[in-house]
This record gives structure tokens, C-alpha cells and sequence, in this order.
């Protein structure tokens, strides 16, 4: 065979595999969007579960996640930002700036139950906050927290170093300069990092699981300290533990959940692209 | 203020003394002070990542060290089965890393060839367009919430695999090691891909001109140029895949036995915490056992990690 053929043959096998991937993305969003769009109605959204979870809506379940995720960014994004400024602008090469990058990296692949079981002993048991909103954002933060790192970090560098200089050769001091240089001029990348944060975070079903989620609640939480539902938890729930459910419940379930998610990847990839095209001009 | 100076005779600016007033300097005294104490609270915040992972060492091991030193239960860690709730309980850890591990393999002979591939295509043989498609579609791969691909084995993949094979059941560790290759796959070829990318284009060049075909320099150049990233990405999804937890829960079947083969039902580490900790009372042997599962999988991801970690800044330091 000669090397001209094999690369033919070698390419096609690649643009097989590529298209596998397109196809099997297609296949899983194809199916829920097929089975689940028809599901979603206002009284889907707007309405309490019935019958024991078989029959109405995911409203307290929809709600239930946006508190969780408003608590986790409040609490994420702040110490994420500090930790890349500091990291970006202040830290020197030595081994604690080390130990602060391996301990960033090394959260990043924690998997997301042992997060679970450490919120659940730490936060949950520990300092007594019981399964609740409070400990389940405080749980889903410390999971966001390097994504939100990743993402300022790579913000932060991206504003030239120009800006820096100059803005000290005009006297201002270290602190004046980040808060009015090189923030604004960051803040787009960071939103991007945020917002990945909060579509990650809303996904997310283990850490929830033992720290904040209750299996039915008839009334939406009142205080930080009670119990919520969430939808990742709730399509678990309805998928494996209540067999006799309408089977358009967990399809629009996992709808919506879906849409939220990808909807806000989207978000942060049009926001990325749009800022990354309004710096090269 | 900006204080006005005049010149001297030898060309340098002689600032007046009577303009640095006393005001002036406490607010730069001020300043100071806030500078100083703003780089110490952004350091606290950048110390909580370090804390944590601190906590959630001294944290999982506090938990799991009363059944070490309890001799009953101590011995049933090195047994082939799970039962935690029977009498006496056994607590055989086994079957669980053995599930973990058959279901972690299979998604990764699936989404290696699969990833790496759609890596060398994205990066060498693809054209904008389709550029422009493939790499938003790994990144919406990515983005699918873990309970929705789980939720799509449980009720698409499984009953397929059930009627294909001829099985009683489809929640098999071949449905969980086919939707953890979905989840592993993205980390896989984004990782690979931008080792590929980084491989200088004088490489590719040089091995052209020499009369290789585009082929051959992939293979013979580009890739083991490459490689100790992609070989990072094969790490970062092997702790990936062995980490995820809703959609290994939801389509591996959960039955705490030494499997035999990929069409049984498996129980991995990750689903036997989320699905048992919800259940177990605070402080019985179960409790701590399901620490020391917690433990042994935080110390595995750990050290997937570190590896990983490792060959990525070697790759940096070949550059």
C-alpha cells in the first residue's frame, strides 16, 4: 500500500471518529429533546409535584436549584477572583504559591461525591448547619471554586501588561491599578468563568445529594437552613425511585434541566468570542 | 496633587519640600496600609483551596478511622463481597474498587481512540467548517449534566443492551462504561487536542519536506511530540471517569459482587456513598465504612492527579 493510500484510509478512519462523536451528542440530546419538549407546558413549570410525584410540575425543583446556585456563585466568586488576583499579581515563585496551584488543580479532580461527603461531614454534621441551603452551597462553592480560578487567571493574564505599567509610571499604586486597570479590563473573561461556574454548579446531583436536596418538599424553603429541592436531584429521583411516574415527568425534567445548562455554556462561549474578537480591534 | 518642581542647573527637578504636606502623606500612609491589607486577605482567600483539600483529607480519614480500629470489621475490608447491612456485616471492599475499575477501563478503551482521534482530526486534518462544528459539539459534550447522560443510559442504552445481548437485565457495567466514555471523552480531546496544537508547526513542515506524507508525520512526529500531554488527558479522564457518580448509580445495576464480565451488574465506589450514605446512621461501622470507600477514592483521584499534573508540567518544560 503506498503512503498516499494509507493517509486516505488514515483520515477517513479519523473523520469516522469525529463523526461518531457528532452523532452520539446528536443521539443523547435527539432523544430527550424529542421525548421532553413536548412535556414542557406552563403548568409543568409553574405547578407543585401531585400524586406522589407521578403527575404536575417541577416548580419547587426549578426554584430550589436557582437558590442553590445564587448561594454557591455569592459565595464562589468572590474567593475565586481573590485567589487568581492574588495569584496572577501578587504571588512570587515559591513553594506556597506551588502548594496553592497543586491544591487548585488537585480540587478540580476531586470527584464531586467526595465533595458530598465531606460536605456532609463538615458542614452538614460538624458545624451543625443540617442538610440545608446554606450547606449545600457552601458544598456546590468549594466545587466551583477552581473552575472560577482557571477562568480569572486566564482573564487576568490576558490584559497586557502595558496596562499595568502605565498606569504605575502614572503613579498609581499596586492596588489602585487593579481595581481600575486590570479588573474592568478582566471582568469580561471572568463573567465567562462565573457563568461556566453556575452551569456546572447547577448540574451537579452527588454533592447535593447528602448536603442540601430533600426527595418532596410541598412548599418552597423559607430560610437558608431548610431543605430544597433541586432538579438534577429530583430527575434522579423520579428516574430510578418512583416507577410509576408519567414518563414525560423525568423527559421534561431532564429538559429543562438541559436547557439551563447548555443554555448557559452558550452564554459564556458567545460572551468569550464576542470579548475575544473586541480585544483584537 | 501632583507637586510642581523647578529646574536646577544640572537638569534634575527639585521638588519644593513646603508641597509634600503632612495631609498628603497619611493618606499615602493610608494607602499603604490598605495595600498591605488587601495582599494578606487576597492570600487568606487563596489559601482556602488549600484548606480545603486539607479538610477533606483530615475530614475523610477522622470518619473512617474508628472502623480500622474496630478488629470485627477491620477484617471483612479485604473480603469479596458488600454487605453492610447483614449480620455481621461485611464490609469487603473488593467488588467495589473492582466495579470502579472494570467500568473506568471500558469507558476508557472506548474514549481514547475516540478522543485522541477526534484530537489529531480537529487539529490537522479538519478544515474551519467542520472545525467550527466538532469543537462547540465536545464542549456541549462536556457541558451535559452527569444525572442527564445517567438518566439517558437508564432509559435509552439499557434496554438496548439488554435486548442486544440477550440478558436479564441492561443496567450492566458495559451501559455505565459506555456513557462514562460520553463524559470522559470531552476532557480527553480538548486536553489532547491543545498538546497537538502546541507542537511547533516547523515540525510538521521539517517532516514534510523530507517526503513523509501529512499521515506519517502525524504518527511520526506530531503525536510523540505530543505525547506526554495526551498521555496527561488519558489520566485527567481515567479520574474523570472513575469519580462520576449519578451515571455510574444509575445504570450499573449496583450489585456488590466480584464481576465476572462486563455484561453483569457492578457497584462502583462513587454510587455505593451516594446511594447508601443518605440511609446510614450517624456513627455505625456502615457510616465508617462508607468513609474509608470516600477515602480510598479520594486518594486514588489524588494520585491520578498529581501524575497527571506532573507529565503536563514535564511537557511544558520540554518546550
Amino acid at each position: 500500500m503506498s503512503p498516499k493510500t494509507t493517509e486516505k484510509i488514515a483520515f477517513n478512519v479519523l473523520r469516522a471518529m469525529a463523526a461518531l462523536i457528532v452523532l452520539a451528542l446528536a443521539i443523547v440530546i435527539g432523544e430527550i429533546a424529542i421525548k421532553g419538549i413536548p412535556a414542557l407546558n406552563w403548568e409543568f413549570i409553574s405547578e407543585a409535584p401531585r400524586k406522589g410525584m407521578t403527575a404536575g410540575g417541577i416548580f419547587p425543583a426549578i426554584v430550589g436549584t436557582m437558590i442553590l446556585v445564587a448561594g454557591t456563585i455569592m459565595l464562589a466568586l468572590p474567593i475565586g477572583v481573590m485567589t487568581s488576583i492574588y495569584l496572577v499579581e501578587y504571588a512570587r515563585e515559591s513553594w506556597l504559591t506551588r502548594l496553592i496551584r497543586l491544591a487548585v488543580v488537585n480540587l478540580a479532580g476531586v470527584p464531586s461525591v467526595v465533595f458530598g461527603l465531606f460536605g456532609l461531614g463538615f458542614f452538614v454534621l460538624y458545624l451543625e448547619m443540617g442538610v440545608s441551603i446554606l450547606a449545600g452551597s457552601l458544598t456546590l462553592a468549594l466545587m466551583t471554586l477552581p473552575v472560577i480560578i482557571t477562568t480569572s487567571e486566564e482573564a487576568l493574564r490576558t490584559v497586557p501588561n502595558g496596562y499595568r505599567e502605565a498606569s504605575l509610571a502614572l503613579g498609581a499604586t499596586k492596588l489602585q491599578t487593579i481595581l481600575f486597570i486590570v479588573l474592568p479590563n478582566a471582568l469580561p473573561g471572568i463573567l465567562t468563568g462565573a457563568i461556566l461556574g453556575v452551569a456546572r454548579a447547577a448540574g451537579e446531583t452527588a454533592p447535593i445529594l447528602l448536603t442540601a436536596a430533600a426527595f418532596f418538599l410541598p412548599h418552597l424553603p423559607k430560610t437558608i437552613f431548610d431543605q430544597v429541592m433541586a432538579l438534577p436531584y429530583h430527575l434522579y429521583v423520579i428516574a430510578t425511585q418512583v416507577p410509576n411516574a408519567d414518563p414525560k415527568i423525568p423527559y421534561g425534567t431532564a429538559m429543562i434541566l438541559l436547557m439551563i445548562v447548555l443554555g448557559l455554556n452558550m452564554i459564556a462561549v458567545v460572551l468569550r468570542s464576542y470579548f475575544r474578537r473586541m480585544r483584537k480591534v | 496633587m501632583i507637586p510642581t518642581g523647578e529646574h536646577t542647573g544640572n537638569g534634575i527637578i527639585s521638588i519644593p519640600r513646603e508641597s509634600l504636606k503632612k495631609g498628603e502623606s497619611k493618606k499615602r500612609e493610608a494607602w499603604y496600609i490598605t495595600e498591605k491589607l488587601v495582599e494578606v486577605m487576597l492570600f487568606a482567600s487563596a489559601f482556602i483551596g488549600v484548606l480545603t483539600v486539607f479538610m477533606i483529607f483530615i475530614f475523610l480519614f477522622k470518619e473512617a478511622v474508628p472502623l480500622l480500629l474496630n478488629d470485627a470489621s477491620l477484617a471483612t475490608l479485604g473480603m469479596k463481597n458488600w454487605y453492610p447491612i447483614s449480620d455481621p456485616p461485611t464490609f469487603g471492599l473488593l467488588p467495589l474498587i473492582a466495579g470502579s475499575v472494570i467500568v473506568t477501563a471500558g469507558a476508557i478503551v472506548i474514549s481514547v481512540p475516540l478522543g485522541v482521534g477526534a484530537a489529531i482530526y480537529l487539529s490537522m486534518v479538519a478544515g474551519p467548517t467542520v472545525r467550527e462544528i466538532l469543537k462547540p459539539t465536545i464542549e456541549v459534550l462536556a457541558g451535559i449534566p452527569s444525572v442527564v447522560l445517567g438518566f439517558f443510559g437508564l432509559a435509552v442504552l439499557a434496554p438496548e443492551i439488554k435486548s442486544l445481548f440477550d440478558i436479564p437485565t441492561g443496567l450492566t457495567a458495559l451501559t455505565g462504561a459506555l456513557t462514562l466514555a460520553l463524559m470522559a471523552l470531552p476532557t480527553i480531546a480538548s486536553i489532547s487536542e491543545d498538546a497537538i496544537s502546541a507542537v511547533p508547526g516547523r515540525y510538521m513542515e521539517a517532516a514534510l519536506s523530507m517526503g513523509s506524507t501529512r499521515w506519517q508525520a502525524i504518527v511520526t512526529v506530531i503525536v510523540p511530540a505530543a505525547l506526554s500531554g495526551i498521555t496527561a488527558s488519558i489520566m485527567l479522564g481515567i479520574g474523570r471517569a472513575i469519580g462520576e457518580t449519578m451515571t455510574v448509580l444509575m445504570v450499573t445495576g449496583n450489585a456488590g459482587l466480584l464481576p465476572d464480565s462486563m455484561l453483569v451488574p457492578v457497584r462502583t465506589m462513587t454510587a455505593t456513598i451516594a446511594a447508601e450514605m443518605g440511609e446510614v446512621a450517624r456513627g455505625s461501622q456502615h457510616y465508617h465504612a462508607l468513609f474509608i470507600v470516600g477515602a480510598v477514592l479520594f486518594a486514588m483521584t489524588l494520585a491520578i492527579n498529581l501524575i497527571a499534573d506532573f507529565i503536563r508540567h514535564r511537557m511544558k518544560e520540554v518546550e
